[in-house]
């Protein structure tokens, strides 16, 4: 069927290009494609100085839970590998499971916080935490005498010596809960509840949405906003896949109740070092703990946040 | 069947050359957009090469400018939808030519979004974890994977509907109406769903109290219903500047009249929430009183937030006056509502839920300028993909790039002014009609 032709007005009826344009127009977008393609390059050349975040090894990595006992075996030889690279010294990674029988809860006593902040260090030196940028898993939070109130409480509190008059200390970190809200809203599985308690991060699976961080009502993640950087010397070599081992730049982290000493039956760094005796830690599923002897005979506990649901594995508790 | 895919792939090839064909004022805009995209990419791979640690971004305020940009484009995306249901459900004939520019908006505000994203990811090479069957979606556990897949499928539903049916325009065929009003009516419900499952994102943080609110859904289509058509008013007559498409201010008053209703009940909905947070006096209004008042001396958004109210209420009096039925003043009052919204849906709305954080501690945010040049990138990505959407779909619309002229020469000089306006009017007659 004929159709009436709109380009056929006069004005359209260009006389058919000759060998000269045809040239001239090739010369042409030659000259823009180049031009393009040379804009282009110099815009991706920060590009060169990527390095080697992205190993193909890494990428290709199957998920944590489908991983084969020998494929593990690989990750982890690979990990070693990195590591010594980058500090010059040969870790031990281990793929530590949860045992069985074993529900880890703990416990810490406000009346004893003094709020030195010891349990923050020695967190950041057994879990190889960024030094810089400064990571760290514990925030202390200083609250006036009287008030729960975190709104009211002070994070960055620094007087000549500790414990201050009219104040009491509050450490926050994971919480560890039985209904965490992380874990439900990662969109790939990156972070899960273990048999044994522990909420855990795949750091070679997250994506780095930072979602989980936006629904943590307990601001207990942490995301490395750049390549973490230790003091080769400061290394802790002992190492866990789901704990402290060294992160890369993009991806979250968070408290994991020092998977790497826990689950071969240590206590967490920040048990071990507290001069007051304020954190006690162990498995509850154990009638004979100390954990269920607190839990039974101490009379007031705080869930931080018990409204919303989550269930912490995390209790505070007075002298009374 | 090969001859199928080879009328297509010249109709492809067409629309293709067509995008660079244009007169020195065509080239020279997208010469500019693309040398903002330029200048994104290089921010991003600055981004990429250093980490998020380039932005604004910090552990206590963890997303940014980046999400919200997105948050407010899908609203835009979303509000395709208000041009199709008067068209196919009311059989509106103003706006019935129209929609496929709605719809092409559409396509470009997903693409934003998707890049908006896609910009926010620590690790973006690690995107095929979020493939179904390749990697691990936690569906439907993540209300992020709800957004993954809404999106993606918003995208290809309209992708479809204005592909197919300008193909059939190019072929001067009638659009088999199988082939594409089912795909219309599953996509007006998706998109009321892609801007629902993206309020769902911050409505389901327990945690968060400032989001944790059912009256952010209603919100979210309230604003984007003021802003979408907004946008798409404001776009109609630039069409209509420089092309010669013919668009009634019939039509444009038809879209007017849905901004109107949606800033009313948008404002409406804002005192509401107002009056909750403030009134009652909880402790939970930290953050509203940071945003509205500052708290404890910090009080970045305030200036901002009062702008957005504004305009908004501003726009919404010049919406409910006649005033606003000329042109001028009705495109004062898209400005104010677009403004207006991306504020208080934006900034407005992401920010606010981080501050003060979850153990009260204050850290404002402001976007460093590489994050910015980032979003200065994407927008300049989006209008040049909307420009090409339109450079393509404009001819083929008014029949002057169609397969009965294939082989001649393409439509040159000026955007679109050669046809004669006589080519472009009137009812348009398809071969199985005569």
């Amino acid at each position: 069927m004929d159709m009436p032709n709109p380009e056929s007005s006069p004005n359209l009826a260009s006389p058919p290009p000759g060998p000269d344009m045809s040239r001239r127009s090739f010369l042409r977008t030659s000259a823009v494609l180049a031009s393009g393609m040379a804009a282009l390059a110099a815009s991706l050349s920060p590009l060169r100085e990527l390095g080697d975040h992205v190993s193909l090894e890494q990428f290709v990595q199957k998920y944590y839970k489908e991983l084969t006992p020998e494929e593990m075996a690989q990750v982890l030889k690979r990990i070693e590998r990195e590591v010594e690279r980058q500090y010059g010294i040969r870790p031990h990674v281990q793929d530590l499971k949860p045992m069985d029988g074993v529900e880890f809860v703990y416990a810490l006593n406000l009346t004893r916080c003094i709020g030195c902040r010891k349990c923050v260090h020695a967190c950041v030196q057994e879990n190889n935490l960024s030094r810089t940028p400064e990571i760290q898993y514990i925030r202390v939070l200083r609250l006036p005498h009287g008030s729960l109130d975190i709104d009211n409480s002070e994070h960055n509190y620094a007087p000549e010596s500790v414990p201050e008059k009219g104040y009491f200390y509050m450490p926050v970190q994971c919480q560890q809960c039985r209904n965490p809200p992380c874990v439900k809203v990662c969109p790939v599985h990156a972070t899960w509840q273990e048999s044994d308690g522990i909420t855990v991060v795949d750091y070679d699976w997250c994506i780095g949405c930072r979602y989980c961080e936006a629904a943590c009502p307990y601001w207990a993640r942490r995301f490395n906003f750049t390549e973490p950087s230790v003091p080769k010397e400061r290394l802790n070599p002992d190492m866990a896949y789901l704990g402290n081992r060294p992160r890369r730049q993009g991806v979250m982290e968070k408290c994991h109740f020092c998977i790497q000493r826990t689950r071969v039956g240590r206590y967490p760094a920040c048990v071990e070092v507290c001069p007051a005796g304020a954190r006690k830690f162990g498995n509850i599923l154990d009638p004979n703990s100390e954990i269920s002897y607190i839990l039974r005979t101490k009379r007031v506990f705080i869930q931080l946040k018990e409204e919303l649901g989550t269930s912490p594995r995390f209790f505070y508790f007075f002298d009374v | 069947m090969t001859r199928a895919i080879r009328n297509y792939l010249v109709f492809l090839g067409r629309c293709a050359r067509i995008a660079v064909v244009g007169d020195w004022r065509y080239h020279l805009w997208m010469g500019v957009l693309t040398a903002l995209c330029l200048v994104g990419l290089n921010a991003y791979a600055k981004q990429l090469v250093h980490g998020l640690i380039t932005t604004g971004m910090t552990d206590q305020v963890s997303w940014g400018v980046y999400i919200a940009n997105f948050t407010f484009l899908v609203g835009v995306a979303a509000a395709a939808v208000m041009m199709v249901i008067p068209v196919y459900i009311y059989d509106n004939e103003e706006l019935h030519d129209l929609v496929i520019f709605g719809e092409l908006l559409a396509v470009a505000a997903i693409l934003m979004c998707l890049a908006f994203v896609t910009v926010d990811l620590g690790r973006p090479d690690r995107f095929w974890h979020l493939i179904p069957g390749l990697g691990k979606l936690n569906f439907p556990a993540s209300m992020l994977s709800w957004d993954v897949i809404v999106l993606n499928g918003y995208l290809l539903l309209n992708v479809h509907i204005c592909g197919y049916l300008l193909y059939c325009r190019y072929r001067n065929r009638k659009p088999s109406k199988w082939f594409y009003i089912p795909f219309v009516f599953v996509a007006i419900v998706w998109a009321v769903s892609i801007h629902t499952v993206t309020a769902f994102l911050y409505v389901g943080l327990g945690g968060r109290p400032f989001w944790n609110s059912s009256i952010v859904g209603p919100r979210f289509l309230a604003s984007a219903f003021t802003a979408g058509p907004a946008m798409i008013i404001l776009a109609l007559q630039i069409i209509r500047r420089i092309t010669e498409y013919r668009i009634t201010d019939k039509a444009l008053l038809t879209l007017r009249s849905i901004v109107q209703v949606s800033m009313l009940i948008n404002v409406f909905l804002l005192v509401n929430e107002v009056f909750k947070e403030f009134y009652s006096g909880n402790l939970h209004v930290a953050s509203s009183r940071y945003l509205f008042l500052g708290l404890h001396g910090y009080h970045a958004l305030v200036p901002w937030i009062w702008t957005a109210i504004a305009f908004n209420l501003t726009a919404m009096f010049l919406l409910v006056l006649p005033l606003s039925r000329s042109l001028k003043w009705l495109n004062l009052t898209c400005v104010l509502c677009i403004l207006g919204i991306w504020i208080e849906k934006g900034m407005g709305l992401v920010i606010p839920g981080f501050i003060p954080t979850p153990l009260g501690q204050i850290v404002e945010y402001s976007p460093s300028p590489n994050e910015t040049l980032i979003c200065v990138g994407i927008w300049a990505f989006g209008l040049l993909c909307y420009t090409v959407f339109l450079r393509m779909s404009v001819p083929v619309l008014q029949g002057r790039l169609s397969k009965a002229n294939e082989g001649l020469q393409e439509p040159a000089c000026r955007f679109d002014k050669l046809s004669p306006p006589g080519n472009v009017e009137g009812p348009r007659r398809y071969e199985g009609d005569a």
